[in-house]
């Protein structure tokens, strides 16, 4: 394992010919922070719509959010890759289409974290921000939303590190990302498929058991806090 | 819109339903053989016996902080590696890519049960331990006979769950190459060229299988009933 990671360190972090000046690792942390940066504000819009009061919207919501969780993410990756650049008539490239693959996946399940974080408030507070004349849409935006937020925030880390592990599976469509570069240090070597592969799997267990430990850290604090304010 | 005529032609609809019978017998076998997983884990994690417990811990945080994508391809590239000559060629007698993806998934779906068991368990009240010990039952035996049992029932929404993600993940095995039904649809894609209607078809296939499962999980989940005493 030792030698792997030092002759092919470079691979794994740094990046090297031909995958351009980023390595393996720091090209999962770009796309796992775009997939979570874009699929937060997705899925609180979905979440929204899942709490608002018209219920067309919460049906149209209810479907898609079913549709998504319903399909593997290989399933949708390749929707993106292969059949949606036929409709559109454009290509883009794996990159583009690994983050809105995840996007799409990943917030499907991000909006239950909004969802129950909206739905864990106390009934009154809307019944308040409503009597004082505030919209349905204001007191969500004034009242509930940044409450919610609060309490989301360990789940969303957390969340965060299902999205690591999903972008493992850019992989099968060539975005040089940690997995791709083991697969290319297992062609290279070809006689240390266990070492490389082990020294893959430290490398996530270490990025994503830490997230983790910080999202359990993170919990605790926030209900020391709430307990303090009591 | 779509074309679904092609399907009658040059055996695809064998193909498809070759893939469809893959992917269910994946998961019905790792299915059984993550039950078996997640209740030896669950059972030692239980004995009071502190090297179990950190096993446990140890497996479980694996396979928490993995992608189940590199899982298998450690099982599948990795493992024959430690294997003595002999078993390398039973093994690769056999279907090795069916073999590994299976070992790798039950493994990872035992790892999540186990917690999802765990905290079934921890929903039973202590009394109850001590009510069966004192009746003269073993540790065991109580753990067989009276905890087990309660905290099956209370942790069934949970385990449905799991089967739903267990049975998407069956089509990250499409990347060792197990004929399963992902990787028949891209077989099918690339031989008839007919992106969407092939996708369509194996998409609908899959919601089929994971909307049931959710319906189910949620029908449980509605009627889940209080263990006796709470």
């Amino acid at each position: 394992m030792y030698e792997i990671l030092h002759d092919y360190l470079a691979l794994f972090v740094v990046g090297s010919w031909p995958n351009g000046p980023l390595g393996g690792a720091a090209i999962t942390l770009i796309l796992s922070a775009l997939g979570l940066l874009i699929s937060f504000p997705i899925s609180v819009l979905i979440g929204l719509a899942q709490v608002s009061p018209w219920r067309w919207m919460r049906r149209i919501a209810g479907i898609w959010t079913r549709l998504v969780r319903g399909v593997p993410l290989l399933m949708i990756i390749f929707w993106a890759y292969f059949a949606v650049p036929l409709l559109v008539g454009a290509e883009v490239s794996a990159f583009t289409t690994a983050v809105c693959a995840i996007i799409v996946y990943e917030s499907a399940f991000l909006l239950q974290i909004v969802r129950a974080g909206l739905e864990g408030l106390p009934r009154g507070q809307m019944e308040a921000a409503r009597s004082n004349g505030l919209s349905w849409l204001q007191s969500m935006r004034y009242v509930q939303l940044p409450q919610a937020l609060a309490n989301m925030l360990p789940s969303i880390v957390n969340q965060f590190v299902s999205i690591i592990k999903a972008t493992s599976l850019a992989y099968v469509i060539g975005v040089p990302e940690l997995t791709y570069s083991a697969a290319q240090v297992n062609t290279i070597t070809l006689t240390k498929p266990l070492q490389t592969f082990l020294v893959l799997a430290a490398f996530y267990f270490v990025l994503c058991f830490a997230i983790s430990r910080f999202a359990g850290w993170l919990e605790r604090r926030i209900a020391r806090q709430r307990a303090g304010m009591a | 819109m779509f074309d679904l005529s092609f399907l009658l032609e040059d055996g695809y609809l064998k193909l498809f339903r070759d893939g469809v019978l893959t992917t269910l017998r994946l998961f019905a076998v790792s299915g059984l053989l993550a039950i078996v997983v997640g209740v030896l884990l669950t059972t030692l994690r239980a004995l009071p016996v502190k090297l179990f417990k950190g096993f446990v811990i140890v497996v479980v945080e694996y396979h928490r902080n993995v992608p189940v994508l590199v899982q298998i391809l450690v099982w599948y590239f990795g493992v024959p590696q430690l294997l003595p000559e002999g078993a390398r060629d039973w093994i690769n007698a056999g279907n090795t890519e069916f073999f590994f993806a299976t070992v790798a998934l039950a493994l990872n779906a035992g790892a999540f049960i186990s917690e999802d068991l765990r905290s079934g368990l921890r929903a039973i009240p202590h009394t109850q331990q001590e009510a069966a010990w004192s009746i003269g039952l073993t540790y065991l035996q109580s753990l067989r006979y009276v905890i087990l049992p309660q905290g099956i029932r209370v942790a069934l929404p949970a385990l449905l769950n799991q089967s739903l993600l267990l049975f998407k993940n069956s089509s990250l095995a499409m990347a060792i190459g197990v004929h399963e039904l992902l990787y028949r649809t891209r077989q099918i894609d690339n031989l008839t060229f007919r992106t969407f209607d092939v996708f369509l078809v194996a998409t609908i296939l899959y919601l089929i299988g994971t909307l049931s499962l959710m319906a189910l999980s949620e029908h449980f989940a509605k009627r889940r009933t209080a263990p006796s005493g709470v």
